[in-house]
């Protein structure tokens, strides 16, 4: 993994700066191209990749930068696309949520539902992030994978909001001065949700909290040798990740119109966990390059084959035996 | 006499059965490098490690600058000026070597909360790591990858990492071992330099170095404290001619 990342930005023009501004314009190509082409389904998968890129940016920062393999990550995706759908529910029938102690309507403004996401999901990582820290390596995957199922059913059990039917919410929320349901102008959300998060990521790499971080994943040992205690840092980027898998999750309801229980299963932590893993983990543009890379796979393969997910694997399997910096690595070198 | 700026009273640490530490009581004072030798399992790094609050103890308890910190952790004693290096160097292999001296500096100053400035530009943090490289005989090798380091100069990293703890004593686990002849007398000339700022308690196999550096030595063997005092004291002492330096020799 990258040593880069916490130096002070290069000078020169280098060769990851290339290869991270070719993902970034070549994502926003393809829905502008596609418009043109009259194919607004495309549109709906760049968004899609773009919205899935966010989660995985949010990912990176635990497993990448901290080294946390969270196989729970979908309990902040979903958590962020309940918020999401409950308000917006909420919203449009008028109905409060709850009446008692004080009376709290829905709503359908994404600049109210966003800061509730991402607040619901930071606290859920909060809990989860705390109990899960006191184990390390296997056990941290298998507990994180734990807590991500008991939210999975808690959600198929809870019939208030769709159970396993799921809930649907008809339109997307509204944003000041956009037309939400209109294909490109949602993308022109999500994709600037997604450029924030990659220089707000960037500067957290960077940081203080950065520098320390990549510490703990190195060696937490030295770490508290220092006088910095690994747990609180640890804890620290699982909530900002989290968070912003949250972020991440209130966008994909919108996307969709919808939100279920499947986006709270371990497939979803586990699509999360690959893409940043293909695209190269530690990488700042990592997550985007994978999220391209897997929407693109299950669009053409998916096609194909029911069985893309083999393929998937497989590609899986390379990547982590040949090829460790994953997409990023293989373009922009191995330590970019 | 001055106020140890360490005491270490009647620590006890078992593993199962075997009794690592047994009933410990040690000093560090001010200015001083205080010795511990004794054969391997000795429960010399054990001992370290009690102090510095990685392992938990059956009994006793730990005094820095007079306070009890028995219920510290590591990186809350670490914060206090507790500095270390451990026998297998710890680093973090992946940063440069400015980088892990800065994560030091991160430590013992102002800690982690701030997401906006860069770290390797934040002159308040480089200034310092930048000097204790210096101090550690370092100079010039700021930008070098830790993993890319030789053996002696991780032991140097690692000294220049407690260094910038801004440390009131160290604890110095094998620092010498594996050096060779050359490194581990400049590492010897360093140590003599750093007593003056700082008091040093040093677990050392080398004994020439030992008698050299060092104000007063102590002796653990099988757990127990079995002799202190004076370089010539020690080596005067029957018992541990017997379980060491008879061995040594
Ligand atoms: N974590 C541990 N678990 C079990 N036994 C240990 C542990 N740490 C040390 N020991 C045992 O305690 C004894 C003292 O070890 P140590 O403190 O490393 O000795 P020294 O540093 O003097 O060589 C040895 O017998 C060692 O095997
Ligand atoms: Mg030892």
């Amino acid at each position: 993994m990258t040593a880069a990342a916490v130096q002070a930005p290069a000078r020169r023009w280098s060769r990851e700066a290339r290869v991270n501004t070719a993902l970034s314009l070549g994502l926003l190509a393809v829905p502008l191209l596609a418009m043109a082409a009259g194919e607004p389904f495309w549109v709906t998968l760049a968004t899609r990749a773009a919205i899935l890129a966010l989660a995985g940016v949010g990912l990176n920062l635990a497993l990448g930068y901290g080294g946390l393999v969270s196989f729970g990550h979908a309990a902040f995706f979903g958590l962020g696309g309940y918020a999401a759908g409950v308000l917006a529910s909420h919203g449009m029938s008028g109905r409060p949520i709850v009446t008692w102690p004080l009376e709290i309507g829905g709503t359908t403004q994404m600049l109210a539902i966003w800061p509730v996401a991402v607040a619901a999901a930071a606290l859920g990582a909060l809990v989860i992030g705390a109990l899960s820290l006191r184990t390390t390596g296997v056990f941290f995957i298998m507990i994180t994978l734990a807590f991500g199922q008991m939210a999975f059913y808690f959600m198929v059990s809870w019939p208030a909001y769709g159970g396993e039917d799921g809930l649907p919410t008809y339109v997307r929320s509204r944003f000041p001065g956009v037309n939400t349901m209109a294909p490109l102008q949602f993308f022109a959300i999500a994709y600037g949700w997604l450029m924030l998060a990659l220089w707000l990521s960037w500067r957290i790499a960077g940081s203080r909290l950065g520098l320390a971080l990549q510490a703990a994943r190195q060696n937490r040992q030295r770490l508290a040798a220092v006088g910095i205690r690994p747990k609180s840092v640890l804890l620290g980027a699982f909530v900002l990740s989290g968070a912003l898998t949250g972020l991440a999750g209130a966008l994909y309801t919108d996307l969709n119109r919808f939100v279920s229980p499947a986006m709270l299963s371990w497939q979803t932590s586990g699509e999360l966990l690959v893409l940043v893993i293909l695209g190269g983990v530690g990488r700042l543009f990592g997550p985007v390059a994978g999220a391209m890379l897997f929407i693109a796979l299950e669009h053409l393969l998916g096609g194909i084959s029911d069985y893309w997910q083999f393929f998937l694997g497989a590609m899986l399997l390379m990547v982590v035996l040949f090829a460790r910096g994953g997409i990023m690595g293989a373009l922009a070198g191995r330590d970019g | 006499m001055a106020e140890p700026v360490l005491r270490a009273e009647r620590l006890s640490r078992g593993f199962g059965a075997l009794r690592a530490v047994d009933e410990v009581t040690l000093e560090l004072r001010p200015g001083e490098i205080h010795a511990l030798i004794g054969p391997n399992g000795a429960g010399k790094s054990t001992l370290i490690r009690l102090i510095a609050g990685e392992v938990r103890p059956d009994a006793g308890q730990v005094l820095l600058l007079g306070r009890d910190v028995s219920r510290l952790d590591v990186a809350r004693r670490a914060r206090m000026g507790l500095g270390r290096t451990f026998q297998v160097s710890s680093v973090a292999p992946d940063f440069s070597v400015l980088q892990n001296v800065a994560l030091a500096v991160l430590g013992s100053r102002g800690g982690v909360f701030g997401l906006w400035r860069n770290v390797m530009r934040d002159e308040a943090l480089t200034g310092p790591a930048r000097e204790a490289i210096a101090d550690a005989g370092l100079s010039g090798r700021g930008s070098v990858p830790a993993a890319a380091l030789s053996h002696g100069e991780r032991r140097k990293l690692e000294i220049a990492m407690a260094l910038a703890l801004q440390p009131r004593l160290l604890l110095l686990d094998e620092p010498m071992a594996g050096m060779g002849v050359e490194g581990a007398a400049e590492l010897g000339a360093l140590l003599s330099r750093l007593r003056t700022r700082v008091p040093i308690l040093l677990v050392e196999h080398d004994m020439d170095a030992v008698f050299a550096l060092s104000d007063r030595v102590s002796v653990l063997a099988e757990g127990r404290l079995i002799a202190s005092g004076t370089g010539a004291e020690i080596r005067a002492d029957a018992d541990v001619r017997r379980v060491y330096l008879g061995e040594a020799a």
